[in-house]
């Protein structure tokens, strides 16, 4: 069943009510929201798998903490998209803005133009893939999860890195505390072909990718590494 | 300042000697021992609990009672209601408390399951909220709990939308009186594998989460960010903004900017699982002024009870209950005192605390996850010793008597509801007091800073 929404005339509180309604009668819905003009807070809570896509410009949290839904938005996305998803898929057609998949659960977030700063803050197992570049303090304090950046990092990538896996393919203008750079082995060869076909990206080769993650040196205080806080 | 007792104290040879010898007020005893412990380990001091240094608080005010002016309420006869409806402003399903006290956010991980257990046991045997805390809500809390407060919290351990929906109200947690502008700490010793599990976190590794939230920046982001948590709960819940005491009036007037239900105000003394010594006894204004400046930032922007005011940070007993509502509180909040109510620092661990180097009534290194009362440890043998129906008993017991005497002093004031006291029925005992609080030193009409005096 396809249903529009237009926010020209109605509201998010209607759209998110709907939606939710929608899901717990029947998960076979599509969605489609008409005129969103930036606004906040756009199909937030999702529980169930229905397909929701998004005509225009979001502005913050959209898709946060979504559950099995699978949001699309056509075009660009405000601050921290697909917050806190547990699981469902967030796709961002445009660019985003900073904290994008900030504590991410699960899930897939796709962003097919480039992310302002923060992307992937405090990742908790979701997985990012940016087709653009990422900017300053991506994946800071990232605990869990993977994010593939088909184009460049910005500073202090990885900064405070917990057990997240991140690959870049492009440059990375500077690693942050205790972020190294790591062997690419087969299996993560395997994991970033995994997450660009589910994202959808061709013409960019797993081996081209270089991976990051935690040099495991401030796990534990130790008074040696006090210059590195 | 670390106070370690000095158990050989009393030996009279050494009050012999020392009552000859001259201390050094700019160097007593325990500022010498945190020189000697800093150049042995090259570490700042952690520790649990709030500020240890006196400050100026609810001792320092006392109600004038009734008299020929004004008439009291008798005792045993009169009603002296206590209930507390919170998140009245913009929640469908406000929290309808019992008694104007609730328990303040505790960690699972911070604290065992048992403890966590108790708390909700004793808080819904006294009518009242008990809260989450910096690791995620455990299924044992919640189902003990009839009341919960569900924290979002910068680190976002364990959050999730099944919990926000399951929960009764939610508390955005922008910061703590222990130390406003810090974020949460929890040491290797106690992320076992369970804790680890909640929080994503390899085990055994030293916790320290994050200070700022990782989704907004400042109160404008916040608003947006309240929006979004009402739209995923379907605006029923009421969303609570927790503040440690810092610039409290502006702090205040900005979380009713942001959309609060319910401003949670958290002053200096009030308890943490595991902060830098220096910053929980330097960072952040006691509970007494802390309290005034909500107050007022409220009554301007004509909030006062509207959004309703829960302060917390060295909360002990019915006197303190009453003098915070006279203030203008609408109810309280206990942490550390609620966790000595479940056995923490009891004389029948005498033993194990010396042999922690403490003594009890002077433990506070929770984050060593060592605690012989087995209520701030992850170790399964020490969390044993911990009974939760019994620990549920003795916190509901504690709720209990803090009600009864804050209705013995509301009555004694002639108010047939907790929330009827008033400024008007304070004095202050010290000049400090009085300028903080805002109310007279005893016998004069006199509030430092008021009146051009």
């Amino acid at each position: 069943m396809d249903i529009n929404y237009d926010l020209a005339v109605g509201t998010t509180r209607e759209l998110n009510q709907k939606l939710n309604a929608a899901a717990t009668k029947d998960a076979d819905v599509s969605f489609r929201v008409l005129n969103p003009k930036g606004a906040h807070t756009l199909a937030v809570g999702m529980t169930s798998n229905i397909s929701v896509d998004i005509q225009g410009h979001v502005g913050y949290y959209c898709g946060g903490m979504n559950q099995n839904a699978h949001i699309k938005v056509l075009g660009n996305a405000g601050p921290a998209v697909a917050e806190n998803m547990m699981s469902g898929r967030v796709t961002v057609s445009g660019s985003v803005s900073h904290y994008a998949g900030a504590s991410a659960h699960g899930g897939l977030l796709v962003v097919q133009g480039d992310s302002s700063s923060r992307c992937g803050i405090s990742l908790k197992g979701a997985n990012i893939v940016v087709q653009g570049s990422v900017g300053h303090m991506s994946a800071f304090m990232a605990q869990s999860g993977s994010m593939v950046v088909c184009g460049d990092a910005g500073d202090a990538l990885g900064d405070s890195l917990y057990e997240a896996k991140l690959y870049v393919r492009g440059n990375v203008a500077s690693l942050g505390t205790d972020c190294v750079e790591k062997t690419l082995l087969d299996e993560h060869k395997r994991e970033i072909d995994g997450l660009l076909e589910r994202a959808g990206v061709t013409g960019a080769d797993a081996s081209e990718f270089r991976r990051f993650g935690s040099a495991r040196k401030l796990y534990n205080f130790d008074v040696d590494n006090a210059d590195a806080y | 300042m670390p106070t370690k007792k000095n158990n050989d104290d009393r030996s009279s040879g050494r009050d012999e000697l020392r009552s000859r010898l001259r201390e050094s007020a700019t160097y007593p005893r325990e500022v010498i021992a945190e020189i000697q412990r800093a150049a042995e380990t090259g570490i700042y001091d952690i520790r649990g609990w709030g500020a240890k240094r006196k400050v100026p608080n609810f001792d320092d005010l006392l109600f004038l009672g009734a008299s020929m002016s004004r008439y009291p309420l008798e005792g045993y006869r009169e009603k002296c209601t206590t209930s507390v409806t919170l998140g009245t402003r913009f929640a469908s399903k406000p929290i309808e408390l019992k008694i104007p006290i609730t328990v303040a956010g505790m960690s699972f991980g911070a604290l065992s399951g048992p403890a966590k257990e108790a708390l909700g046991r004793g808080a819904s045997a006294a009518g009242t909220s008990t809260t989450t805390g910096d690791g995620g809500m455990t299924p044992e809390e919640r189902e003990n709990s009839n009341i919960l407060v569900y924290q979002l919290l910068p680190s976002r351990y364990g959050m999730n939308p099944d919990d926000l929906r399951r929960a009764d109200a939610i508390e955005v947690v922008v910061g703590q009186g222990a130390k406003p502008g810090g974020g949460g700490m929890l040491l290797g010793q106690k992320i076992s594998e369970r804790v680890a599990g909640m929080r994503d976190l390899p085990e055994g590794i030293d916790q320290r989460s994050a200070c700022r939230h990782p989704d907004w920046t400042g109160p404008d982001d916040l608003a947006i960010k309240i929006q979004e948590l009402r739209e995923i709960t379907n605006w029923e819940k009421p969303i609570y903004i927790k503040i440690g005491a810092a610039r409290t009036y502006y702090d205040t007037a900005l979380a009713v900017k942001a959309g609060a239900d319910v401003v949670v105000l958290d002053g200096m003394q009030g308890g943490t699982a595991a902060t830098q010594d220096v910053f929980i006894e330097h960072v952040g204004i006691p509970t007494l002024p802390a309290l005034r400046q909500a107050v007022e930032a409220l009554q301007e922007l004509d909030m006062h009870r509207k959004v309703q005011l829960i302060v917390s940070g060295g909360i002990r007993s019915g006197a303190d209950v009453a003098k915070a509502l006279a203030m203008g509180a609408d109810a309280v909040s206990v942490g550390v005192a609620a966790l000595i109510a479940l056995g923490d620092n009891s004389p029948q661990f005498e033993s194990d605390y010396n042999e922690l180097g403490s003594s009890a009534g002077f433990y506070d290194d929770w984050h060593e996850g060592l605690d012989p009362s087995g209520i701030s440890t992850q170790d399964e043998e020490l969390a044993a010793r911990f009974d939760p129906v019994l620990g549920g008993r003795r916190l509901a017991n504690y709720l209990n008597v803090l009600t009864l005497e804050t209705q013995t002093l509301a009555r004694a004031n002639g108010k047939s509801h907790v929330h009827n006291l008033e400024p008007e029925d304070l004095v202050a005992l010290t000049i400090e007091a009085s300028a903080m609080a805002g109310v007279p030193l005893a016998g004069t009409d006199w509030i430092p800073g008021k009146n051009n005096f």
